[in-house]
């Protein structure tokens, strides 16, 4: 892609969100007087702010990008990540998990676990969530300062230094409110901004039942696009269960209906959405109890629809690049200009009689695979009538039989935005970006202060101990010496200070990622590895008051385990052994990657839950039932809604969310 | 605390004015509006974020406290 220029227009657009941003920052700094306002608010947003900035959490950059890509990939069956796994996965959050998580009074994910078993699994799950957080940030602002290269042009090490610093400043004005308050306008942002971008392109297209027609062209021959070696029943892009059901070798996603319900409808959506300290922090940091349930139910509704926003663009580019007249493609990888100019040359030197032999130099110059029929054709019209080298490199462009579906949602702001509504679009981008590292930023900043270090202050430096003294009259006396307990003014300074190295840490990992092309596969894994078994944990925490804290926690670490020796013996078909799993024995082929990850969660999931009850069952309850009051469901005082409004009560309001989610699933079935 | 209506209200209405401003002054150049189909999406798309913007504002001047949307 060529970058685009910018207008006075898009510099003052960018300029006016930046300025808006700061300015909440700076708005909120005098309220930011205690730690507890700085990390968790001191609960007193209310519940639209909180909802809209839950799913605005999860919609930083990786997400937009990943659901377009995964839009072109797989068509709408995508949808499930949002009508299978979110909203289901929403409600429970709200209607059984949030009385725990705010009623305890926790004021981090890791602190529950701490109250419900011990200082063990908090500190396991707050180490793995640190490193994450940070992980996360700097890959975030890693793929903005590259998008900024490729699109506009800027410099990498400037776009990373100055995004960054405006996050680190806003958030260091007005800590976790200063985060949750951009979130909502980065919410808007988004929305408002991508919405005529999917409406263009959809006219573009032909509208709806066009769109449908060239997605069936696209199912029976995915081949033609480099989406899929195989073929499909026309509606697989177009249809959201019917593929499913045919089983994993009848839909471009390799997934069963098993798969599908267990693997992502429960065990990884639930796992994300319930147990993900970066979005349930913002369900806590509402005013009251309604609130912070509420926040998750409020967050479903515009949850619901986002398919149309996220999704839709990447079907919409997939029949796009079907129609010739159109004139786009999939953005294919990048490919250095030291490359193409390699390409170029063999392309000028090969003679038609021996075109094969070209196309093989041709992909060895360009390193990545070709459309032999392209590049055979590009050959043969430059032995008739001399290309120009920037002809020449456009047919290769067009050549190239290799997507970089990330880039889909770039590429059609690109397409369809004029001066003016290309700065709308392009802060939208910007947004999700800086708004996903400040929301890894702030939680990692609350687990740190109070998980990892005022957890470590009070059980080891400040805890009391025996020592000598050595008295006036010459004699030694054994005393006990505890440390003054340190104020929360010291927290609110320690917090302050994380948040500085915690930004600093993103940018290494930023630097890191960008040297290390595999760095967000690594980090995924990972994360995968953690995320999935801990909603185990989670669970029998809160719904079987047996549960003891040593079941908890090698019943964690077992299911960490478990996904570790999983990945290490299966592979999806196409990859190699190593990153992608099989790297021991490859024991099991999936069709696809995602078929992978859907099962790793499932044996992740049933390990932990499975060791954990075992573990538990032969270990002896530490902790007695006025301890549990509060935190296990069996022993807490149930909820009386009764007072509120009917349409106001979490479970009726849940039932109603469930059902449109349904409905929707009937009219894209 | 800040009611967040007013930083999202007066953002939008400002963005809005400013699409519509330079919608309406490049209303002629068909060249530059053939990327959105022939239409003058900045004059149309500031409209709406204009209308947007002020509802927010109208909605924090009156501070209630029940959401504005949603």
């Amino acid at each position: 892609m060529q970058p685009i220029q910018l207008h006075w227009i898009d510099y003052t657009i960018l300029l006016a969100y930046v300025a808006f941003v700061l300015g909440i920052g700076w708005a909120l700094a005098r309220y930011m007087k205690s730690s507890s306002a700085f990390l968790t608010s001191a609960r007193s947003i209310p519940t639209w702010v909180t909802g809209l900035a839950f799913i605005s959490a999860n919609l930083g950059a990786l997400e937009l990008a990943g659901m377009a890509a995964n839009g072109a990939q797989y068509g709408i069956a995508t949808a499930h990540f949002y009508w299978v796994g979110a909203i289901p996965a929403m409600v429970f959050l709200a209607v059984f998990m949030m009385p725990f998580y705010y009623g305890s009074k926790a004021r981090s994910a890791p602190e529950y676990l701490k109250m419900r078993f011990d200082e063990r699994v908090r500190l396991l799950n707050a180490g793995a969530w640190a490193v994450m957080t940070v992980f996360m940030s700097g890959i975030s602002m890693n793929l903005l300062a590259k998008l900024l290269h490729l699109l506009l042009n800027w410099d990498y090490n400037w776009s990373l230094w100055i995004c960054s610093v405006v996050v680190l400043l806003y958030v260091l004005k007005g800590g976790l409110t200063s985060a949750i308050y951009t979130e909502v306008l980065q919410f808007f942002m988004i929305v408002l901004g991508f919405a005529p971008v999917v409406y263009l392109g959809l006219q573009d297209v032909g509208g709806w039942t066009h769109l449908k027609s060239q997605l069936a062209v696209v199912a029976q021959h995915p081949a033609a696009l480099a989406l899929n070696d195989k073929t499909f029943a026309p509606d697989a892009w177009s249809s959201a269960w019917k593929p499913l059901l045919g089983g994993s070798a009848n839909n471009p996603m390799g997934v069963d209906l098993f798969a599908m319900l267990f693997g992502l409808g429960f065990v990884l959506s639930f796992g994300y959405w319930c147990t993900n300290f970066l979005v349930v922090q913002r369900a806590m940091a509402a005013k009251n109890m309604t609130a912070a349930r509420n926040t998750p139910l409020v967050a479903a509704i515009p949850k619901m629809l986002f398919p149309a926003i996220v999704i839709l663009p990447g079907m919409i580019a997939v029949a796009l690049a079907t129609l010739p007249d159109k004139d786009y493609r999939i953005p294919p990888p990048i490919i250095s200009e030291a490359n193409y100019a390699k390409a170029i040359d063999t392309v000028k030197n090969t003679q038609p009689s021996v075109a094969d032999s070209g196309v093989k130099s041709v992909s060895e110059a360009l390193g990545k695979k070709v459309y032999a029929d392209k590049v055979a054709a590009l050959i043969s019209a430059n032995a008739t009538s001399k290309l120009s080298d920037a002809q020449i490199k456009e047919g290769l462009y067009n050549s190239i039989a290799e997507n970089d579906y990330d880039s889909v949602i770039p590429s059609l702001v690109k397409k369809y935005c004029p001066p003016g509504l290309l700065a709308l679009a392009l802060t939208a981008l910007l947004a999700s970006f800086m708004s996903g590292m400040a929301g890894n930023i702030t939680a990692f900043n609350t687990v740190w202060t109070y998980d990892i270090y005022q957890s470590y202050r009070r059980l080891v430096l400040d805890r009391p101990r025996p020592a000598t003294i050595l008295r006036a009259d010459g004699k030694h006396e054994d005393v006990t010496v505890a440390l003054k307990d340190l104020g929360d003014e010291h927290y609110l300074w320690m917090a302050k200070v994380i948040t500085v190295v915690g930004t600093l840490l993103s940018i290494a990992c930023a630097y890191f990622a960008n040297h290390y092309s595999n760095a967000m596969n690594v980090v995924q894994l990972v994360f995968g590895f953690v995320n999935a078994p801990v909603f185990a944990t989670f669970l029998l925490g809160m719904f079987w008051k047996r549960t003891t804290g040593t079941g908890a926690f090698y019943g964690l670490l077992g299911g960490i385990g478990t996904s570790a020796i999983f990945h290490s013996l299966t592979l999806a078909s196409g990859d190699l052994p190593g990153i992608k799993g099989g790297y021991v024995e490859v024991m099991k082929w999936f069709p696809s990657e995602m078929a992978q990850n859907f099962w790793l969660a499932s044996f992740a999931f049933t390990a932990c839950l499975v060791l954990t009850v075992i573990i538990s069952l032969a270990t002896a309850q530490t902790k007695s039932d006025a301890d549990l009051k509060g935190l296990v469901y069996s022993l807490t005082p149930k909820l009386k809604d009764h007072e509120q409004h009917f349409l106001q009560r979490p479970a009726v309001l849940g039932v109603i969310l469930i059902i449109a989610c349904i409905i929707l699933n009937i009219i894209f079935w | 605390m800040l009611d967040l209506r007013w930083p999202i209200g007066l953002m939008f209405t400002l963005i809005g004015a400013l699409l519509v401003i330079y919608g309406a002054a490049t209303g002629a150049n068909t060249e530059m509006y053939q990327h959105s189909l022939g239409k003058n999406i900045n004059l149309i798309w500031g409209v709406v974020l204009l209308i947007f913007g002020v509802l927010m504002l109208l909605g924090a001047i009156r501070g209630k406290k029940t959401p504005p949307s949603a």
